[in-house]
Order: C-alpha cells, then structure tokens, then sequence
C-alpha cells in the first residue's frame, strides 16, 4: 500500500517533538477526520526556519508527510518554505495512495499555518501567504475526554 | 521492532484459516468427483449426494430441516437476500422494514436501497454496549411491518443480541424475523425454532470453512422469491451449478465448529478475557468497546485515546500482528465505523480503535507478546500526538 520511504518516514519519523517557544506554530486538520498535524518553527533573524519539529495523530501516511515535510523546510527561510507544495512533499515520499493524498495537503497548510502564525506574532507580512482554511486556534477544538 | 518473524493472526472476524480436516474433505470434489450435480448420470450423483450430506451437517447445528438450507456465494449474498425477495414477497402485506444502526453493510446498504424503492426502514438505535433496545424495537412495529433484521453478534465489538427476545415479539406480532449469523454461527450454539428465527444468514469462511460459499436458512412455510434465475439449483430459488467442493467443505466445517464449540470457544474466553484484562489495566485512557460478557467468545475491541488506528495497525503489523481497525483511514472514507458512532463514541476515540479476535491456535504467550506490543506502540503513538500533547498540558 505504500512507498518504502513512506514507510521509512513512518517508522523512523524525523523531528518529532515540540519547541519551546517556537516562532510560529501551525495545528491543521480535525479530529473527526482522523488526522491532525502540528509544525513548529524556530526562526532565526534572517528568516531562516533553524529548527523544526511536528506532532501528528493521523494514519501513516499522515505521519510521513509530516515528517518528510519538516525535512523539506528545515534551513530554509519562510519564503522557500513557503515554496514546498504538497505535490514536493507527495514526490520526495515516491508517491502516495490516492485515498491519502489530502494528507500531503494538510502537510502544506500545516507549513502555512505555523508561517502564519510567525508573521502574525512578528506583525510582519509574507508576501504569496494566505491565512490557512483548516488552521485550528488554540481553544477552538476543545474535546471533552 | 519488525526482527521477529512471527506472525500472530487476531483478525478471525474477518475470515479464519480452513481447517486441513475441511480442506482434506472438499479435495476429491476438484479432481475425481467432479460431476455436476443436476446430470443424470451415476457419477454425477456423488456430488449430489454430497450436497445432500452437508446440507444434513448444517441442519444438524442448528435443529433445522435440510430443505431449508440454501447455499448461496456469500454471507453477504444471503443478506441481500434475505431482504430484497422478502420485501418483494410481503410487499402487498406492507413496506416496513425493522433493522439495526449497527448491522453489517451487506444489511445497511441492501436496506437504504430499499428505501429508495418505495419501502419504509426503521434502523434502531443500540445502548452503549451495543445492545439493541428491545422496548424501542416493540415501538417500532407497525401494522404495514414486514420484517424485523436484527444481526445475530456483531462482527466489530462483538455484541451478542437478545435474538431469543426479538424472536418472540416478531413471533407475537406475526412478523418474520431475519438474522445476520455470519459472526455467530458456529460459534454459538444456534437452534432456529427455540430462538424464532424464520431466515438466517451465514458464510463458511468464519468457522474455518473455504471463502466463496455461504447459506440462507429460509423456514418452510416463509414465502420468498426466487434470487437467481436459470436452473433449477437450490429448489430454483437460487440457480447456478453448485459450488460442490465449497459445499462440502461449510458442512464439513459446521460439523467441525459444532463437535469443538465448547472446548474451542472456553479457550477463546478465557483468553479473551485475559486480553481484555491486562490491556485495560496496563494502558491508560483505553475503553472496551461492546458489552463485558455478552460479546463473542474471541472478540476484544479497544479504543485507545489519542491515536489513530491505521498507524496502529501498521506498526502491530511490523511485529506480525494482524488486526483491524474502524478507523476513516481503514475504510476509505472520512468517518469511522458506524457501528462505534453508534455505541456513542465521539469521531475521535472512535478512530483510534482496535478490533482483535482470537482463534483456537492463540495461546497465553500470544496474548503477553501482543499486550506487550501495544503498550509500546500506543505510548510511542501518544508521543507523536498533539491531541496526546493538549491533554496532558490540561491535565
């Protein structure tokens, strides 16, 4: 079902975890869907993501897009993250089942939504950025366990 | 992880290995006793008279009489049926359909597409152990009722109904009374006169029979239509050229899961329970899903907090262990399993859920290998989760 390097990124996920506080963090998806993915950013005075880390609930596919996704902006500045589509992330991971393409998208707005939240806490303006749809605000998706 | 070769099966809800005493009886059916049933030559007979046998063996289980059994290619099959020539029969007695919020598909999509021709189904809500409400199902019935489907055990948490109950009401009021027993049948002891049952509906593949052949249990007086047409295979009501080797091997397989049920299904629950045990009291923010004793003898279904079940079910797959999952991410859709949304769980416990069913070749080394497993896969998943990250910084 799926690549080996979707496997790889599965089993052995890079940049797990959490920044303490980070630049600019993203949460997208829904639990009701069954994934939900948060990016955290380091970003340093030039722009430049210096670290990056991610939480994921979500099937495989989920978690290796997060993964591969972190990989793909890490030493990047905001505007070459902002440059990394889904479709990169669907292709450094050799392809992705159809069912579970949306995960890469959610990969992409998961980037968005953490560059958005930088820009929103620094008052700055990232030029080709739109605010993400499925950006989860803190309190919004409170769940009752 | 991945380095041991072992490999444990705990998916027999979804079929189960075919017994070698089975196979070993369905073999000379390929290659010698290949006749077709419907010749009139004496070759041919042997594979009639092997239908004969099985249709006996079956029967046997369950107190039924041979005419009464119809073969079909599937569980699911026998459920379309069961409800389509029914509604079709009945028709000018009424258009009212009583079933469940939690049967199987085969009952679920074969009723909406009845509901889009013209008849009218009444799909009742279960309490939160999955048990349906037998004072809600007395409501439902209606004058124009026709037929009350109500699924013997559930095939996702395990649920055994109070078939006997509904059985009765559908007896009072003069209604037939359908049953899903592909989970069930041979795994409980089953007699259709003392449950009431007037239509059954099984598949050989459950009770380490061959895939590709099930039955349609229909009691003689019901009327219902013919399903296939063409010859005159199953007293004409279900044509084709038998599938004699697949016959052979579910009554071969029924006698089996008869002969072995006590023993076998003892084991399973005590297993099962043992499973059921150490993983509640061994990892946190999980629930049983399906009610404590009256589920299946090797049914467990957990709902882990925080996870998802298809990561899950990929890393328990890593340490050669198979099981399911009523995750989104399992089914192709986005939402999970009907049957979990409707014991009442929310969206996301329900995704995070794990269904594991025994055999009679798992031992308690099994069960310790497999605890062992989730206890380290789930706190690895829980570490990866922000749902996992926000719960633990609240509380």
């Amino acid at each position: 079902m799926y690549s080996d390097k979707v496997m790889d990124h599965f089993q052995n996920p890079r940049n797990v975890g959490e920044i303490e506080n980070a630049s600019g963090i993203g949460t997208v998806g829904n639990a009701k869907c069954g994934d939900i993915m948060r990016i955290y950013f380091d970003i340093d005075e030039n722009q430049v993501i210096r670290d990056v880390k991610f939480k994921t609930f979500g099937c495989g596919a989920a978690v290796a897009t997060s993964s591969m996704a972190t990989e793909l902006v890490k030493g990047k500045t905001i505007y070459e993250a902002l440059e990394v589509t889904n479709k990169a992330v669907m292709e450094a991971l050799d392809g992705l089942p159809p069912v579970k393409v949306h995960c890469s998208l959610l990969a992409e707005e998961a980037i968005h939504a953490a560059l958005w939240d930088y820009a929103e806490k620094n008052d700055i303006k990232i030029d080709g950025l739109q605010k993400p749809k499925s950006d989860i605000h803190e309190g919004e998706e409170e769940e009752e366990y | 992880m991945g380095e041991e070769k072992r490999l444990i099966y705990l998916d027999n809800a979804a079929t189960t290995k075919t017994a070698p005493e089975v196979v070993e009886a369905m073999l000379p059916y390929f290659t010698e006793l290949y006749g077709n049933p419907s010749s009139v030559y004496n070759f041919s007979q042997k594979s009639k008279e092997a239908i004969t046998k099985s249709r006996e063996q079956i029967t046997a289980t369950l107190g039924a009489q041979p005419e009464e059994i119809y073969f079909t290619g599937s569980g699911t099959e026998a459920d379309n049926w069961a409800l389509k020539a029914t509604a079709e029969a009945y028709r000018s007695k009424g258009n009212h359909i009583i079933t469940t919020k939690i049967e199987h598909h085969a009952i679920l999509h074969t009723g909406q597409w009845l509901e889009k021709h013209g008849f009218e189904v009444t799909w009742l809500d279960v309490d939160e152990s999955g048990v349906v409400k037998l004072d809600e199902l007395k409501k439902a019935i209606r004058p124009t009722t026709i037929l009350i489907s109500v699924m013997f055990a559930n095939n996702e948490i395990g649920t055994v109904q109070p078939i006997k109950e509904i059985g009765e009401i559908a007896k009072e009021h003069g209604i037939l009374f359908h049953t899903d027993a592909v989970q069930a049948f041979g795994q409980l002891p089953i007699n259709v006169d003392e449950l009431h049952i007037d239509m059954l509906s099984s598949s050989a593949h459950k009770l380490n029979g061959p895939k590709g052949v099930g039955f349609l249990y229909i009691r003689k007086g019901v009327k219902i239509r013919n399903f296939v047409h063409g010859g005159a295979q199953e007293r004409k009501r279900r044509a084709g050229t038998e599938n004699v080797p697949g016959i052979v091997g579910y009554g071969a397989a029924a006698e089996r899961a008869a002969r072995t049920m006590k023993d076998r299904t003892d084991k399973e629950r005590e297993l099962r329970d043992y499973l059921i045990d150490r993983v509640l009291k061994e990892v946190p923010y999980t629930r049983l899903n399906g009610h404590r004793t009256s589920r299946l003898p090797n049914n467990a279904n957990f709902s882990f907090q925080f996870i998802e079940g298809e990561s899950l079910l990929i890393m328990l797959d890593m340490d050669g262990i198979c099981g399911s999952s009523g995750s989104a991410c399992t089914s192709g859709s986005l939402d999970p399993s009907h049957v979990l949304l409707a014991i009442g769980l929310p969206h996301e416990i329900a995704h995070g859920s794990l269904r594991l069913t025994l055999s009679e070749e798992i031992t308690k080394e099994d069960i310790d290998y497999v605890v062992e497993s989730i206890k380290k896969i789930v706190e690895r998943l829980r570490s990866m989760s922000p749902l996992y990250e926000d719960f633990m910084k609240k509380h």
